[in-house]
């Protein structure tokens, strides 16, 4: 099929407003999706127009007509878009389809570019260029479904069977497929006839209307019409004249966006909207409480939007962001809760209403930690049987005596198990206590963050310090005691000293995580690299340590509930056997993997990474912290 | 892919007017069609507003310099391309001739394939085929293709017919022109191989001539599939002209384009 010269679009930067008297003019495009107003009618009508100096614009009755719904669906972090992929399911008379596009395609066939997200930047570039060049290198993938409903989640294992099933099913899990955006679209098409009355190139409008999204209840509104030059076999030229004929009229703009960017800038959105990363905007100079209330609110969001997830139990990654936001949470408060907290006492009250900005008091830390424990505590029985549901295949897989039906009894009491450990999670979070936690901690935080009232270019007063002294002083610490632990640890050490180890080596990957934007590229990702590895390595031992113990825990409260069959337990044993052999690899792994993080050159590359921080966020203007 | 051909060594007979007509039709059953107007008058493309002119002409395709691919064109017609005619095509004899004595790139190594055998310009030899093989490559993208064949009988007749899956003759229903359907049923008959299905029909009836409504199928040579359905001769048709498209597309409810149709039901179930 040859693909289309251009794409095109009503500028996004024009009133649409203005258009409204124009709409009856509108010829060549047919009747608008929805709705009275058509606000984009003076923008057809000035592309018919436009093309009528070069043509004669006549309507394509062959053209098939009507209107087309198209629902976007993609994971709550967007696995899909960053993996370049755009998957739409469009409804049909005799059940829909799923259409998979690849990022070149999508970008082909929309002249894709995405223009909200920075981290899909260059993919998109790569996708525009490749619809410059007309490139024919790319794919849709479409399957046949029935009984698709297009307003609930979906899990891999829920796609029917079939290409893109196969396809998505290993990028999306263990994540769920959502509805992202639903978009109605009418599409017409044009003849452009040579003086001939030939048809030489086809003119295609696609008017859309944003239907329903992730924010349900709002009100249809119509996006920016796209228009397409359709060449005819043989008469590129033509083709090309059609576009430029496009490219000058006034309010038409070449399409950089796809028709999903446009829906979701419409809901308020953009893709990939979401991530779990902390990306608090912290800078160097910035006074060490508001930094510390930035990045604090900044995770204080992640667990708030990931709680409606838990709580529909839409799919297992909303407890494991949310409690990765509970865990930052409680190192921040614990390597730089003091930051946050009232220090000064030597000012009086009414002083410091008057000039020194908020603090929080060392009770509300207080409180804070121990509403961030319980929150940890609640959740961690949810998640602990959750980490053996997920890894359940890959435990069967590596049976070697034991048959995989032979754990069947114990997956089934995992479920159970599990059911009846997310109920009391959900009671906890639908309780007052967690509403009263969220609100209070943003109340507390929120005008910290703010500067005090002395916005994001806050400067440091006397007795402060900046974002990038404390980050220095604090990630020192929080490696040194790494380094001495880990120094410590011989090959009779318990268990007990790795797992404190790997809990120290957390903070100080939170640490060096929360002021990332302060540190050198570079060196932050040497040293976060080999970091990463260690913690590997004290994970698989620990995990291994845990699940060793519950299986034995398992295994008891199995029998004594009478539901462990012979054959289960003796399976359970040879998975406890493999777990030990992890377990024996990473203990004699760790030495190698201890050394190359915190040995001398270790210890070097740290030291050179913290010193870069503290010089670009300037020495401490006062003598407290 | 199938390969129709429309033919007759009588021109005025209504080959093109079956050509497009059918071509179209086919197309509109969905499949992916290519006419090809073969005919340097170049009627087929004027019906179609396709300027008569390819690039380089007969002798760059004939002699591979160009693919046929680059002379198609899109018609107004979903499915529908043409390869337009060429002035040049009134030497199409000579280029076949001299292509096949010659060789040519394109043509070296398939010769073996054609089950013609033989060199020069022998009988059902190489340039009796040279039309066959510029189709070969088309096989992927389209699903029928039809050739509007110039009147005469020639060598690029002789290529139209070695290529066609089947030849569709239209018949004015006088006495001579039931001898010229017996002359070429006998010169297909003396094929090597691969031999087409031929299926005559009646075309340009006019009810009101005796004659006309006196010649009946029954005098067609066994060999031929004699068509049912007549094409008669109606003002419609005419208009074709002034259109510059086909009368199933400006007049789909017309007898004409009854009569087309059920024709082109009857050649598909040829063979």
């Amino acid at each position: 099929m040859t693909p289309d010269l251009a794409s095109f679009k009503a500028s996004p930067d024009r009133d649409p407003v203005a258009d409204d008297t124009a709409a009856a003019d509108d010829t060549a495009a047919g009747n608008p999706a929805v709705g009275e107003r058509d606000e984009w009618g003076g923008v057809v009508a000035a592309v018919t127009a436009a093309l009528g100096q070069g043509f004669t614009v006549v309507p394509d009755r062959t053209a098939p007509r009507g209107t087309e719904r198209r629902t976007w669906f993609d994971t709550y972090d967007w696995r899909l878009f960053r993996a370049g992929l755009l998957l739409e399911y469009v409804p049909g008379r005799r059940g829909g389809e799923l259409r998979l596009t690849s990022a070149t395609q999508a970008s082909a066939a929309q002249a894709g570019a995405t223009q909200a997200s920075a981290t899909n930047a260059s993919a998109a570039r790569a996708g525009a260029a490749a619809a410059n060049r007309n490139s024919s290198a790319s794919e849709v993938l479409v399957q046949p479904v029935t009984g698709w409903q297009s307003s609930r989640p979906h899990h891999a294992c829920d796609i029917p069977p079939g290409i893109v099933a196969i396809r998505v099913g290993k990028v999306i899990a263990p994540r769920a497929l959502l509805p992202v955006a639903t978009v109605i679209q009418s599409t017409a098409v044009s003849r452009l006839l040579n003086a001939d009355a030939k048809t030489v190139a086809r003119l295609v409008v696609e008017r859309p209307a944003l239907s329903a999204g992730r924010q349900s209840g709002r009100q249809r509104s119509r996006l920016a019409p796209r228009f397409t030059i359709q060449p005819v076999r043989g008469y590129p030229g033509q083709a090309r004249r059609a576009a430029r004929l496009l490219e000058g009229t006034e309010g038409v703009t070449k399409a950089e966006g796809t028709l999903l960017e446009d829906a979701l800038a419409a809901l308020g959105a953009a893709p990939a909207d979401y991530s779990g990363k902390v990306d608090a905007p912290v800078t160097a100079t910035m006074p060490a409480s508001q930094a510390v209330a930035v990045i604090l609110l900044r995770l204080l969001d992640t667990l708030e939007a990931n709680t409606n997830g838990v709580l529909r139990d839409i799919d297992t990654e909303f407890l494991h962001d949310f409690r990765v936001a509970v865990r930052r949470s409680r190192t921040a408060l614990k390597l730089f809760g003091d930051a946050l907290a009232e220090t000064e006492t030597g000012t009086g009250p009414g002083t410091r209403a008057r000039t020194a900005p908020r603090r929080a008091t060392p009770r509300d830390i207080e409180w804070a930690a121990a509403e961030f424990k319980w929150l940890g505590d609640l959740t961690t029985p949810t998640r602990d049987l959750d980490v053996h549901l997920l890894g359940f295949e890959d435990m069967t897989a590596r049976l070697r005596a034991a048959k995989p039906d032979d754990l069947e009894p114990f997956r089934n009491y995992l479920a159970e198990r599990r059911a009846r450990e997310f109920r009391a999670l959900a009671r906890g979070l639908r309780s007052p206590r967690f509403g009263d936690l969220t609100r209070r901690w943003r109340d507390i935080l929120t005008p910290i963050g703010a500067g005090g009232g002395r916005g994001s270019g806050a400067s440091i007063r006397s007795g402060e310090i900046s974002a990038a002294a404390l980050a220095a002083d604090r990630t020192r610490r929080a490696f040194v005691k790494v380094a001495r632990r880990g120094g410590a640890i011989t090959p009779d050490s318990p268990h007990e000293s790795l797992h404190n180890l790997r809990k120290r080596c957390k903070e100080l990957r939170y640490a060096l995580e929360f002021f990332a934007p302060l540190h050198d590229p570079a060196a932050y990702g040497k040293v976060v690299g080999d970091l990463k590895k260690l913690q590997g390595c004290l994970g698989d031992f620990q995990d291994s340590v845990v699940q060793v113990d519950e299986i034995r825990l398992l295994a008891t409260s199995m029998q004594a509930a009478g539901e462990a069959p012979a054959v289960t337990l003796l399976a359970m044993g040879e998975i406890a056997s493999g777990l030990a052999a992890t377990q024996a690899s990473a203990r004699a792994d760790f030495e190698r993997r201890f050394v190359a993080f915190a040995g001398t050159d270790g210890r070097r590359r740290m030291s050179a990474l913290l010193r870069g921080g503290a010089r670009s966020g300037g020495s401490r203007s006062g003598g407290a912290g | 892919m199938r390969i129709y051909a429309t033919y007759n060594i009588k021109g005025g007979v209504g080959k093109t007017t079956a050509a497009v007509n059918l071509a179209c039709l086919a197309a509109a059953d969905g499949l992916r069609t290519v006419l090809w107007d073969l005919d340097p008058q170049g009627a087929a493309s004027f019906m179609f507003r396709v300027k008569p002119r390819v690039k380089g002409g007969g002798k760059a395709l004939i002699r591979g310099k160009r693919t046929l691919d680059e002379a198609i064109k899109g018609t107004d017609f979903g499915n529908l391309d043409l390869i337009p005619a060429d002035f040049t095509y009134r030497n199409m004899d000579l280029l076949l001739d001299s292509n096949g004595s010659n060789g040519s790139n394109a043509s070296k190594g398939r010769g073996a394939s054609n089950g013609g055998g033989g060199s020069g310009s022998s009988p059902g030899g190489k340039p009796a085929r040279r039309l066959g093989e510029l189709l070969a490559p088309l096989a992927g993208e389209y699903d029928a293709v039809f050739l509007d064949c110039p009147p005469s009988i020639s060598l690029v007749s002789e290529n139209v017919l070695h290529a066609a899956d089947v030849i569709v003759v239209p018949l004015i229903p006088t006495t001579l022109s039931v001898r010229t359907m017996e002359q070429l049923a006998d010169f297909v008959d003396g094929f090597n191989g691969h031999r087409p299905d031929v299926v005559a029909f009646f075309s340009m009836v006019d009810r009101r001539k005796k004659l006309h409504r006196e010649i009946t199928q029954e005098i067609f040579p066994e060999r031929v599939v004699a068509a049912a359905t007549a094409v008669p001769a109606l003002s419609v048709i005419e208009r074709m002209s002034a259109e510059r498209a086909p009368v199933t597309a400006f007049a789909p409810r017309s007898a004409a384009s009854r009569a087309f149709r059920g024709l082109w039901a009857e050649v598909q179930d040829v063979g």
